[in-house]
């Protein structure tokens, strides 16, 4: 019943795990896979090894948490041994892999989808990360031009599907939308966090955050993942995955209402537990039967008139 | 609210030439085992176990620690806790074996079980004589046996040979509790099964966030957390934790060696 299909590839249910939650090792993934995901997306790669930014990396706020890990992650080339640890059991479970990826340039980007493909069933291309610096993630993502030439140039140099992951923090997310998809990508994630934000402890004056600023995820960005989800549908015919502030079975229906096939969940993690996504799961289906429809009846159905 | 709260540092006790705790203005409620990310604005913020219920003792080895070294009294720093699992005390007598800094969470554990009127006997042991931390905290609790790297006092030699010694007179203990370098708590497991003693261990790996949301500390196969379903494992957890005794991750998450 919860089944659903994106660019080819089949899903036992449209509940994923978003990038950078429980996803630095192949046991986290398997981890989350067990707890009934219908993909695992690992954590943002990239070519070279990277710490990332100086604790606090994470910070809570009213209605969500700001973290600025600053992308770290031990380089694909490692990380694919996480990866060949965990594939057979995940096929054997029905839970699809989403390789999420980061770079500096188009080249960049392409060469960690070409080492990384082998190992996943999509990729994900993260031009949205709103605290990395240097040039890398929203850096791209809030430039059309840009985005356009890292999707085509990764779309000529793999086969299997590529979402593009997008940030909110842009004048109008359609302008992007469209650029991608005119560069190739068969989807389209959305969102990334959003910002960034900070937080400042006034005890002693400081920023809490190692990095000072951070991008927000959780609750209180709910209503605009769902504006973007709601925008970019009416602008592409891509299959967009909704993610930002889902935490519930009605959630998802509200994401596939405004026009996402699938979902993805980050911070739900914090709030419900691991096995967040039984529970979406299970309370999705709930409402499909009690309203006796299928994912297709709501899929857009904000936009009838 | 998952942040720093920021407390005063009213007394900074010198415990060994590498070791210093640091007594802050207010009291904590945590279980023995569990710990707490430990800031200092600017710097860094990294997991310390909580060493008496108003203070942290913490070992000079890198960069952060250093920092805190170098605070003074009257210093501020922010604490975000309690987080983790605790020891759990069973049956009637139990023993703890620390190595080195391994002795934070072990003295509260057994302070605690001496005064709900369990029978606790410690091992203690460190590289030098200098360096054997709570010695007068652990003898309070009950039996103490010491143990130096260079015999410098108490058993010449590693705490684990000392344990098997122990137990080949007397093994009649309900519970092992252990912290300190992995591979000498990896002996202590093994000697356990042995000896068909429970053991529990207190493990240490990179984290970040602290709150088991990044994964940065999750352990393979099955990816436990450190931070939310550790530190302190049942031995029989173990089974799932291939990785104990064998390697661990560093900061970008790449495999070191143990
Ligand atoms: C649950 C737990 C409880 C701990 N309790 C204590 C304690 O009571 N007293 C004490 O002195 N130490 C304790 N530690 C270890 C302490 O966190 C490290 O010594 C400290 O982070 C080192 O930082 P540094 O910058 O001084 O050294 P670095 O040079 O950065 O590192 C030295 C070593 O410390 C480890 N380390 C570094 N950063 C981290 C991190 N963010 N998380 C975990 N390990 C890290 C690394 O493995 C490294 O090998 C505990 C660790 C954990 C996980
Ligand atoms: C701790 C943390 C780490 C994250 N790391 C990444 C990452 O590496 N790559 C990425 O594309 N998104 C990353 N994100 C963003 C999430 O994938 C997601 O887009 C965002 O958090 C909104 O969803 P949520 O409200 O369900 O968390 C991260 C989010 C969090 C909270």
């Amino acid at each position: 019943m919860l089944e659903i299909e994106i660019c080819g590839v089949e899903f036992k249910n449209p509940v994923f795990l978003a990038a950078g939650v429980m996803g630095e090792t192949g046991g986290a993934l398997k981890r989350m896979a067990k707890n009934g995901a219908g993909a695992v997306c690992t954590k943002s790669l990239g070519l070279e090894k990277r710490s990332g930014h100086r604790n606090p990396t994470i910070v809570e706020v009213e209605g969500g948490f700001l973290n600025a890990m600053g992308l770290p992650n031990p380089g694909v080339k490692e990380y694919i041994r996480e990866l060949e640890g965990i594939r057979d059991y995940l096929k054997k479970i029905d839970v699809k892999i989403i390789g999420s990826i980061y770079g500096r340039d188009p080249e960049e980007f392409s060469e960690v989808a070409e080492i990384l493909e082998p190992y996943v069933d999509l990729l994900e291309l993260n031009i949205s990360c709103p605290h990395a610096g240097g040039g890398y993630g929203a850096q791209i993502g809030q430039d059309p031009d840009l985005s356009y030439k890292v999707v085509s140039s990764v779309r000529d140099r793999v086969e299997i599907p590529v979402m593009v992951k997008l940030t909110p923090n842009v004048r109008d997310i359609k302008e992007i939308a469209v650029a991608v998809v005119d560069g190739g990508a068969d989807a389209i994630t959305a969102i990334n966090t959003l910002g960034p934000g900070m937080a400042i402890d006034i005890k002693t004056g400081r920023p809490i955050l190692g990095n000072k600023f951070g991008g927000m995820s959780g609750k209180a960005i709910k209503p605009i993942a769902l504006r973007c989800v709601y925008e970019i549908y009416s602008v592409v015919d891509v299959p967009i995955v909704g993610v930002g502030g889902i935490t519930t079975g009605y959630d998802v229906v509200e994401f596939m209402m405004a026009g996402a096939t699938a979902v993805q969940v980050g911070t739900g993690v914090y709030y419900r537990g691991y096995d967040i996504f039984y529970k979406i799961c299970k309370e999705l289906e709930e409402y499909l039967v009690e309203n006796n429809v299928k994912i297709k009846d709501i899929l857009g159905r904000a936009h009838e008139l | 609210m998952e942040r720093p709260e920021i407390c005063k540092i009213k007394e900074i006790v010198v415990e060994t030439p590498t070791v210093k705790t640091f007594i802050l203005d207010r009291k904590f409620l945590f279980r023995p085992g569990q710990f707490a990310m430990l800031w200092l604005p600017g710097v860094d913020e990294k997991p310390f176990g909580y060493s008496s219920d108003r203070s942290f003792t913490v070992a000079k080895v890198g960069r952060f620690t250093e920092a805190m070294h170098n605070l003074k009294e009257g210093d501020l720093i922010g604490v975000r806790g309690p987080y983790g699992t605790s020891f759990e005390p069973l049956g009637d007598r139990i023993l703890g074996v620390a190595g080195g800094i391994g002795a934070v969470p072990v003295v509260t554990a057994v302070e605690e079980f001496s005064r709900k009127g369990f029978e606790v006997t410690t091992i203690l042991g460190a590289c030098t004589k200098e360096e054997l931390l709570f010695v007068e905290r652990f003898r309070r609790c009950g039996e103490l046996i010491l143990c130096t790297d260079d015999g410098t006092l108490g058993y010449h030699g590693f705490t684990t040979e000392m344990l098997e010694r122990l137990l080949r007179e007397d093994d009649k203990f309900d519970l092992i509790i252990t912290c300190g370098p992995e591979l000498m708590m990896k002996k202590v497991v093994e000697i356990g099964r042995r000896y068909n003693i429970p053991v529990q261990v207190s493990l240490e790996r990179y984290m970040k966030c602290g709150i088991g949301l990044c994964g940065h500390c999750a352990l393979d196969d099955e990816g436990l957390c450190v931070c939310k379903d550790g530190p302190v494992f049942w031995e029989d957890k173990l089974r799932y934790i291939s990785e104990f005794g064998r390697y661990r991750r560093d900061g970008s998450g790449s495999k070191k060696l143990i």
